[in-house]
């Protein structure tokens, strides 16, 4: 178990290393940090001495270590565009996105799983099916234009929430949120499902698959034979034994979250980091992709690592080298 | 030396006929659904590459266009000119043709990028299972971590450093090709995986050990001897992977960083009807919607058939 430990966390820590070489390569040579920092009437003495302010002159190994050296630190430096530093751009957004990411995973997880038991018991009804037909919709429909027709029926259609922004948030400490306020949780309830739309369709399937390989058991044919009522066999008993891979999945699904945020946050104008990326890359603004891109892989690596070894823990049987192959 | 391919079983029967009598035959006549998707998908793809020749009004020709007709609603709508079937968007452009030199460039970047995924990711797989050892275990080191991201997020991030590059330079062809290489490096882990896994059980078999032994080179024995058996979970795994590759391009159009808006592509023109929902112009962003929502569907059901008739042990 340690070893394994160590031999990934080696792993990650080398992924991270060619991550933020990448992004300092894109830093250092994707146009002119000096001509993205200063007007066009700069003199040259000016343009000059801000290059050997920068550090632009020294070797590119000793950058190289000075721009690792300060990602260490999360000092990312000063945005092109913004001309703020990076770090703190990206702590304003943060709960932004976190709020979204989190009240789309619940959304999947309130709604998936008892989707995913009801279409596991009853597996003929036309309830199920109609779930099943809905769910392969959404897994095949694009993120994006699931959003847009979302806001089309229920923001320009009916009236009922919000389409862009957060809302009105409160701001508590460093923390700004929107749960707070009535205009907020309107806001968040269209991104979330559309946020969440993907992941609940996998629970629903992953959960359906599950119970109805868990209902064939025998302990649930003694369970009934007990005469236990339906609910405590089917809650108590058969979802119990369902939850194993369903926490890992949703624990890996929580990268892909992330991920898919920066599509909904287009769409909804959502104020978090993804939108605060994609507007980096319509700006050629580089401090701020390079930030994103290793908080991004560091987030990944982390979840993965913390999945991996959780997954070991609770089910020894498995043979990690199958898995990874 | 060479060996040569076996000369056909009953030469009597006809390409035609043993095509008609196959299993993967059967099983396509016997779905409704599958052989809807096909007509489909035909429909769509022929469509999209004719064109020029049934497209209404050329989009690319800006003579043609007149901000007059801007924002005209459909046909049957109150203010709908029977010129623009489908209505215009907010250049002035015809939806209906739009969407079918759209649907055009949105197969064609499939297309191109499943090509460079599957040359990537088959020639990597076949080197990684024939030569086994380090070679192996860094190549699937590297598929293994690609795996750990979302393929639609490498597809972004790579789009974005380029973008951020050639920024003075994103004409239209360039940004094509740049989105070809972003997707078909996003989406060549699969196919690696899946060919290595092949490749290691036919590297022991006795006709591999018999070209080897007479001398024929591992490029060769790999390419024609190897490659044939892995070729269909590769066919299966490629058609699924159009439909995801298109849903990319369309993303990443539509986030602002894939095709540029003068170019018609079925993201950008979602991304413009996005623009312009609220002022009531549903048809901008409905019918380039229903069209790439109904071409992923077709092409995906047409990947889940396949799987199913081609190899039932890929469930």
């Amino acid at each position: 178990m340690l070893a394994f430990a160590i031999r990934r966390l080696i792993e990650a820590a080398f992924v991270m290393l060619t991550v933020a070489v990448l992004a300092f390569l894109l830093f250092r040579f994707v146009g002119d940090p000096v001509n993205q920092l200063v007007g066009q009437d700069t003199t040259l003495e000016d343009r000059l001495r801000l290059r050997q302010q920068l550090g632009l002159d020294d070797p590119v190994w000793v950058q190289l270590g000075r721009f690792l050296w300060n990602a260490a630190r999360l000092d990312f430096g000063i945005s092109y565009q913004a001309k703020q530093p990076v770090m703190m751009m990206i702590a304003d957004r943060l709960p932004a996105t976190l709020e979204l990411a989190i009240a789309a995973a619940l959304f999947a997880i309130l709604v998936g799983i008892p989707m995913g038991v009801y279409t596991g018991i009853h597996r003929d009804s036309w309830l199920s099916k109609l779930f099943l037909t809905v769910s392969l919709i959404g897994i095949s429909l694009p993120t994006f234009l699931i959003g847009i027709l979302l806001i089309y029926v229920f923001a320009v259609k009916l009236g009922w929430f919000s389409s862009f922004g957060r809302g009105d948030v409160v701001r508590i400490g460093g923390w700004t949120t929107g749960l707070l306020t009535a205009s907020g949780l309107k806001a968040l309830v269209l991104p979330a499902i559309t946020l969440g739309l993907f992941q609940m369709t996998l629970v629903t399937r992953l959960v359906r698959s599950q119970m109805l390989e868990v209902l064939r058991t025998d302990f649930i044919k003694f369970a009934r034979a007990r005469g236990l009522s339906r609910g405590a066999i089917n809650f108590g008993h058969a979802l119990k034994n369902t939850l194993v891979p369903v926490i890992t999945i949703i624990g890996l699904q929580v990268g892909a979250i992330i991920a898919f945020a920066i599509i909904t946050e287009t769409v909804f104008q959502w104020p978090g980091m993804g939108l605060m990326f994609i507007q980096a890359v319509q700006n050629a603004d580089i401090p701020v992709m390079a930030a994103y891109l290793i908080l991004v892989a560091f987030l990944f690596v982390a979840i993965n690592f913390v999945v991996d070894l959780v997954y070991v823990r609770i089910d020894p049987r498995i043979r990690i080298f199958d898995k990874a192959g | 030396m060479t060996v040569t391919a076996s000369p056909p079983l009953a030469p009597a029967r006809s390409r035609w006929q043993r095509a008609r009598d196959s299993d993967l035959m059967y099983s396509f006549l016997s779905s409704k659904l599958v052989m809807l998707a096909a007509l489909m998908t035909v429909l769509m793809v022929g469509s999209a590459f004719l064109a020029p020749l049934i497209a209404p009004h050329d989009p690319y020709d800006l003579r043609s266009l007149n901000l007059l007709d801007s924002n005209t609603p459909p046909a049957w709508e109150a203010g709908g000119d029977p010129r623009f079937r489908l209505g215009t968007d907010d250049q002035g452009r015809d939806i209906l043709s739009t969407i079918l030199y759209g649907t055009r460039s949105s197969i064609l970047i499939g297309i191109f990028s499943v090509l460079l995924a599957v040359s990537i990711g088959v020639s990597l797989g076949l080197w990684a299972g024939y030569a086994g050892g380090r070679v192996d275990s860094v190549i699937m080191r590297i598929a293994d971590v690609q795996l750990t991201f979302p393929a639609i997020l490498t597809a972004l991030l790579i789009d974005g450093v380029a973008f951020a590059m050639f920024k003075s330079a994103s004409a239209g062809p360039a940004k094509f090709w740049v989105l070809v290489v972003a997707i078909g490096l996003s989406y060549w882990v699969q196919y690696a995986r899946t060919v290595r896994g092949v490749t290691l059980v036919e590297r022991n078999k006795e006709y591999v050990q018999a070209a080897r032994l007479i001398g024929i080179g591992p490029l060769r024995i790999m390419f024609q001897h190897v490659l044939p058996n892995v070729l269909s979970p590769v066919l299966v795994i490629a058609t699924i992977n159009l439909a995801l590759a298109i849903i990319t391009e369309a993303t990443l159009s539509f986030l602002g960083v894939g095709l540029p808006a003068t170019e018609p592509s079925l993201g950008t023109m979602i991304q413009i009807g996005n623009k312009y929902l609220f002022s009531g112009s549903w048809w901008m962003v409905a019918f380039p919607g229903v069209t790439l929502a109904a071409l992923v569907l077709s092409v995906n059901l047409l990947g889940d058939w396949l799987r199913d008739a081609l190899n039932p042990r890929l469930r």
